[in-house]
């Protein structure tokens, strides 16, 4: 029976291992997905045999009952979610495992109340119970921000520094007891209550813009918990599959900080919002005017140009207007205009979001440019239409030093002969960053919903 | 430490450095969807909410091994279900480029 566990569960880590190697690949992404699932499904099949007749009957009932539970609530909300919303999934799926790695811990740690203090469980259970809590409570915030349930900037207030201290030197003081006392349900339960108010703590000064890199954190926060959990258990799988999360996500936050052009401890620590204060960007920006125009007269202009690239952002996707700009694309290549999309790493809120909500819409793959690709196109460019976008191609990120956004690669739209924004208003981004470029002579501003607004210029085009 | 636990450790040492190994490059394009995937990998704990489900006797381990079966649960399948529905957009894809390069 050991043998044949320990064969399965390798098995089992081994179609994870090639799962993930297949979904950093465009071309066998879907299927690495599919292959990761189905070691998962050897894996737990294979638990469940060997657990066979050890089950209590209550054990049975809850695991039946618990799994129906939650497979018909993973699959509705799964299949329910729009596109739009895929980044606060991901968030909610991420935090319930931490929560459930835990859980789990927590219930092995109870179990040894009473015994002498034994560090092969202890230490790897106060571990998992922390990171899991953090990562249970700080998805849970990162929901609700990118949900818009709260606010979506950061929160400070005096004193934080110090209150995360003393929730750090606690949570270390009870870990300590934990090891050195041995387990209690007060410190137990304490701890517990403990690793999700810093998981709380630890979001909310980071603003809405950084959540998917948060996200992605706390996602490699919850393999390692898992890890631990497995040590905590002795489960080969469970350490095995936690490890390769935690590793590989590490590696893939750091990726994305990257694109934004950022580093982690200044997406984590800065309270980003807060800089901008000081910097001074917005200064001025009162006194000056943008120059707005009609549907009519855009739409004369995009269809006597040769060229058009457009950078859709953020708002196109809250509008649900991935339709209709394809279909503006399309009536732009009818009469001849070369159309391209400029695609930030960034455009959206997470990383590759952009591309998921434009292949819903069926926009044809070569027509997607990703920025270095594009970049140097901008300067041939007659119009660059940006649509709902404003940070990734705001020139404070290139010019200014003080700005928050700097060093952040951008899209150079900024170079291309005339600048289209259809933006709802004169608010600035997610960032919270006044835009330079919206003021340009070159713009032009085009107000409404993204979507009302590429209809009115497809019929525009259609009628020039 | 015992010889299981030196073996356990042996791998997830080993483990750190694949998982290191097997993303190393990734196109912007499929950061979601792999963050999504071992988002839903990491739902392995599923293995341990039912090992500690499976031998819950008192009232608080029935709470706490239901409570960690669903959560588990919800993760696995959840995370596997929405990968593939994003997925599944970039392969509906593939069909339409070809047809933009036949105009």
């Amino acid at each position: 029976m050991i043998i044949v566990t320990s064969l399965v569960y390798l098995l089992a880590a081994v179609l994870f291992i090639i799962g993930l190697k297949f979904l950093s690949s465009p071309r066998g992404a879907r299927r690495g997905n599919w292959i990761a699932a189905v070691g998962m499904v050897l894996a737990v099949a294979w638990t469940v045999v060997l657990l066979g007749r050890s089950f209590t009957p209550v054990g049975i009932a809850i695991s039946i009952v618990g799994v129906m539970i939650g497979a018909v609530v993973g699959t509705l909300s799964a299949r329910a979610v729009k596109m739009t919303a895929i980044p606060q999934m991901i968030a909610v799926f991420n935090g319930v495992g931490g929560g459930a790695a835990a859980v789990v811990a927590m219930s092995e740690l109870l179990k040894l109340v009473g015994q002498q203090p034994n560090f092969q469980i202890d230490f790897p259970s106060a571990f998992a119970i922390i990171i899991g809590g953090v990562s249970f409570a700080g998805s849970a915030i990162a929901f609700l921000k990118l949900q818009e349930l709260m606010t979506g900037s950061p929160v400070t207030y005096p004193g934080q520094q110090l209150v995360n201290g003393v929730l750090g030197l606690l949570i270390l003081a009870l870990a300590v007891v934990l090891l050195t006392v041995g387990s209690s349900a007060l410190v137990v339960t304490a701890l517990m209550v403990l690793a999700l108010v810093l998981g709380v703590a630890f979001v909310l000064p980071i603003g809405g813009a950084d959540m998917p890199v948060v996200i992605s954190l706390l996602n490699a926060f919850t393999g390692l918990a898992v890890a631990a959990s497995g040590f905590v258990l002795g489960n080969f799988a469970l350490i095995v599959a936690g490890t390769l999360v935690g590793a590989s996500g590490t590696l893939l936050t750091k990726l994305m900080s990257d694109a934004m052009g950022r580093s982690l401890t200044n997406i984590l620590f800065s309270a980003f919002g807060q800089v901008q204060v000081g910097a001074g960007v917005a200064s001025g920006a009162e006194n000056r005017t943008a120059r707005s125009g009609s549907s009519d007269d855009l739409g004369t202009m995009l269809a006597y140009s040769r060229s058009v690239i457009i950078v859709p952002g953020y708002g196109l996707a809250v509008a649900q207007g991935q339709h209709a700009v394809r279909e503006l694309a399309d009536t732009l290549e009818k009469r001849g205009v070369e159309v391209a999309y400029a695609i930030h790493p960034v455009a959206g809120r997470m990383p590759g979001h952009m591309n998921v909500l434009l292949a819903e819409a069926n926009v044809p793959y070569e027509q997607l440019k990703e920025m270095d690709e594009i970049n140097d196109e901008f300067k041939r460019v007659d119009v660059a239409l940006v649509v709902g976008a404003n940070d990734v191609v705001n020139p404070a990120a290139r010019s200014s030093p003080g700005s928050p956004i700097y060093g952040m690669p951008i899209l150079n739209a900024d170079q291309a002969h005339n600048v289209v924004f259809l933006k709802r208003s004169m608010r600035p981004g997610f960032a919270g960053i006044d835009n330079d470029l919206l003021y340009d002579p070159k713009t032009v501003m085009l107000f409404g919903d993204a979507k009302e607004s590429l209809t009115k210029l497809v019929v525009a085009i259609k009628a020039a | 430490m015992s010889d299981p636990l030196i073996a356990l450790f042996t791998s997830f040492v080993l483990a750190i450095f694949i998982g290191f190994e097997v993303i190393s490059r990734v196109p912007t394009l499929l950061h979601t969807p792999l963050m999504s995937g071992s988002n839903a990998i990491h739902g392995i704990i599923l293995i341990g909410a039912l090992l500690i489900a499976a031998h819950a006797q008192t009232p608080v381990e029935i709470v706490l091994g239901f409570l960690a079966v669903v959560l588990a649960t919800i993760n696995v399948v959840g995370g596997f279900v929405v990968t593939d529905r994003m997925l599944e957009m970039f392969k509906a894809r593939q069909p339409a480029g070809e047809k933009g390069k036949e105009k």
